[in-house]
């Protein structure tokens, strides 16, 4: 059995909401140790999927395993293994930082010889020393995740689940907060994380693209960029934008086309070949054109790739 | 069933209950004000009813009268009337609860034989026109029959002694003050709004804040989580039991004849009905507001209308005695007065104790089943 090489497994995992499918028969494994990614935009399913996992939610079908354990018979067992941190901030704003922590130190049993020293530990991993008896409501919002996080690693679990953890964080704590989950993959955790910020897929040693219930591309992060685009990408910066848009869109050897910041991105077969043909398009239309080049594709190209041609095929089918 | 985790909901909900001036105001407040209005304000005794006199004789007899009224604890003459308009303006006015009128030639329609006074009653608070009237009524007997007494007298004669009388002894609470049974009952009262109220707010609160989802993903067991959150409510309401009990003895008067250890013993029991059944709303509802509203409505209003707190059940019609009789309160405040005022035996209300037995446990189980570690 797989069970010592596979963290979580999911099959044919279904969750419905009355008539309204939230997950629509996902399967994935995530192995241990590594950092695996759970992303797509909001109301894809991610948090969902991460209840099942945590014993918060029953799946409608389907079956999932965390540590070997089936989270529809025993949850219970599985909480012992896990901590989870959920989207919204969940602490006590009305207790102290250390408060807080005691409090969830008790509750997962942790030795009371241990307590002091995991609370300790927790602190300076959160970067929160000398707020030991800060009230947790008066932290900055990068803060309070990491104390969250310290709360769900005091029990030095095998796995944890973060759903969206850098959800309103700021930049740099974003990236803080990513060391910090590196540090812990590094000590043999499994982190299962769900992001909606595609850059963060980066960090992930493996992720799963996951869009209406649906999970549309799987993969360490070079596999989807190389193996999932059809074609190649050009930066197209224009002015206007809109209208610029539109023209490429119709241009000749253009197969999709959208907006990344403050320029345009196509997928061409060949990029070469198609810089010239888009330009003179575009001037044809009365858009100036500054820069046409051929780049790597992001993530995010893979993700607007890949549910683009699937949004399109439902239409076709509809 | 894990203690270190039990102790830690409860240190936690210590500490937030601390910080919670809300909370604060209702654990040492609440009993107090109760208290003290029900010790003060609320009086449903009829003593010092305001009167209004127009005497149109104006002899020694009239006088006495009116005298023999003014020497009773029960009336207060505030005005004389010098006119009969000035009678109706009292009574319309609210001034005056009752006007005695004696009419011309009292005294020597006395002397002569028989005679009447009149007396108008304000009725719009019924009760307290009724038993002013009765008051009236024993004044001029008693009145009339030393007249009897005086009359024979100055004839020589033996005094009428009347065939029948009444000797009243008055038990467990002697001096017929209202205070006397009330304010044992503010116990149940109390216990109503810190048990059911306070409580009714623990589980929703965790919902509305979002904090359950994180609790619930914990190892931490659906009843230690219900025992670690109403352990400490427990604790509190025990504590303003006691101290309502013990202000109600020292500072108001009010006998206490039973045994102090019974009195704990069946306010646990009442107090684990109030804090169960204010667990189970929080854990139904999900909502502060409504959970609060929801335990507000089956515990402190029954407690103060239909438990016999303040309005006699025998009294109430035969519908409503039915429904008193599904009410918790209404055997807690037996319980309360048997032990404050009866002192009798506690077989007398074994009952009523059995019956907040069955409560408890029935809210329990209730409570327990209905909380569940998932967010569905």
């Amino acid at each position: 059995m797989n069970g010592n090489e596979f963290a979580v497994t999911v099959e044919k995992l279904t969750k419905r909401f009355g008539k309204f499918t939230a997950v629509n028969g996902i399967s994935f494994e995530t192995r241990r140790g590594e950092v695996f990614g759970f992303l797509g935009p909001n109301g894809a399913g991610k948090s969902t999927t991460i209840r099942i996992l945590c014993g918060l939610l029953e799946p409608t079908s389907g079956s999932a395993t965390v540590a070997g354990l089936d989270v529809a018979t025993q949850p219970e067992a599985i909480r012992q293994r896990i901590g989870y941190m959920s989207q919204k901030f969940s602490l006590y704003n009305d207790l102290q930082v250390i408060e807080n922590l005691n409090f969830f130190a008790g509750l997962y049993s942790v030795p009371s010889s241990e307590i002091r020293e995991r609370a300790e530990w927790a602190v300076r991993m959160a970067g929160l020393e000398g707020r030991e008896h800060a009230m947790t409501a008066s932290l900055p919002v990068g803060w309070k995740q990491r104390l969250a996080l310290g709360c769900a690693l005091l029990h030095r679990p095998p796995i944890v689940f973060l759903d969206e953890p850098t959800s309103g964080v700021d930049p740099v704590s974003r990236r803080q907060f990513w060391a910090l989950i590196h540090q812990m993959s590094g000590e043999g955790v499994t982190v299962f994380v769900t992001t909606h910020y595609m850059d963060e897929a980066e960090y992930c040693n493996r992720l799963v693209l996951i869009d209406r219930g649906a999970i549309v591309a799987m993969g360490t992060p070079t596999e989807l960029k190389r193996g999932s685009m059809k074609g190649e990408l050009l930066l197209v910066e224009c002015e206007p934008l809109g209208a610029g848009l539109e023209a490429l869109r119709a241009a000749p050897g253009v197969e999709d086309a959208a907006v990344f910041g403050r320029a345009l991105h196509a997928v061409v077969r060949d990029a070469r070949a198609a810089a010239g043909p888009i330009r003179e398009a575009l001037g044809a239309h009365q858009v100036t054109v500054s820069r046409v080049e051929p780049i790597p594709p992001t993530l995010e190209d893979v993700f607007v790739a890949l549910t683009a041609g699937r949004a399109a095929r439902e239409a076709v089918r509809s | 069933m894990s203690l270190p985790r039990i102790l830690a909901v409860m240190r936690k909900e210590f500490i937030q209950i601390a910080r919670d001036v809300r909370s604060l105001l209702i654990i040492f407040a609440i009993p107090l004000i109760l208290l003290f209005i029900y010790g003060y304000a609320v009086n449903l005794d009829v003593k010092h009813v305001p009167l209004c006199v127009y005497d149109r004789d104006g002899t020694q007899q009239s006088q006495d009268l009116l005298k023999a009224f003014q020497a009773s604890e029960y009336f207060r003459i505030v005005h004389l009337a010098r006119d009969y308009r000035e009678v109706v303006d009292d009574i319309d006015s609210g001034r005056c609860a009752l006007a005695i009128v004696i009419p011309p030639r009292f005294a020597d329609d006395l002397n002569a034989g028989a005679t009447s006074v009149q007396a108008i009653l304000d009725a719009s608070d019924s009760n307290s026109a009724s038993i002013g009237l009765d008051y009236t009524r024993a004044v001029v007997a008693a009145y009339s029959s030393r007249v009897q007494v005086a009359w024979a007298q100055n004839r020589g004669m033996a005094p009428p002694v009347p065939p029948l009388d009444v000797r009243s002894r008055t038990w467990f609470n002697e001096n017929l003050e209202s205070m006397a049974d009330i304010v044992p009952g503010v116990v149940a009262l109390v216990m109503a709004v810190v048990g059911a109220f306070l409580t009714s707010l623990t589980i929703a609160r965790e919902w509305e804040r979002g904090t359950m989802e994180q609790l619930i993903s914990t190892p931490v067991g659906a009843l230690e989580i219900q025992i670690g959150k109403l352990v400490p409510y427990f604790l509190i309401g025990m504590s303003d039991t006691a101290v309502c009990a013990v202000l109600s003895v020292i500072w108001f008067g009010v006998p206490f004849r039973g045994s102090w250890t019974i009195l704990f013993a069946s306010s646990a029991l009442f107090l684990v009905v109030v804090l169960s059944l204010g667990y189970w709303m929080s854990v139904v509802a999900k909502s502060q507001l409504a959970a609060s509203q929801f335990a507000l409505v089956a515990t402190f209003l029954p407690t103060f209308l239909l438990s016999g707190f303040l309005f006699p059940i025998d009294q109430m019609p035969v519908v409503v005695q039915w429904i008193t009789r599904v009410l918790p309160a209404r055997y807690y405040i037996t319980i309360l007065r048997n032990i404050f005022l009866k002192g009798t035996p506690v077989r007398m209300f074994a009952s009523q104790l059995a019956a907040l037995g069955i409560y408890a446990l029935v809210l329990v189980i209730m409570a327990t089943r209905a909380l569940h570690k998932r967010l569905e």
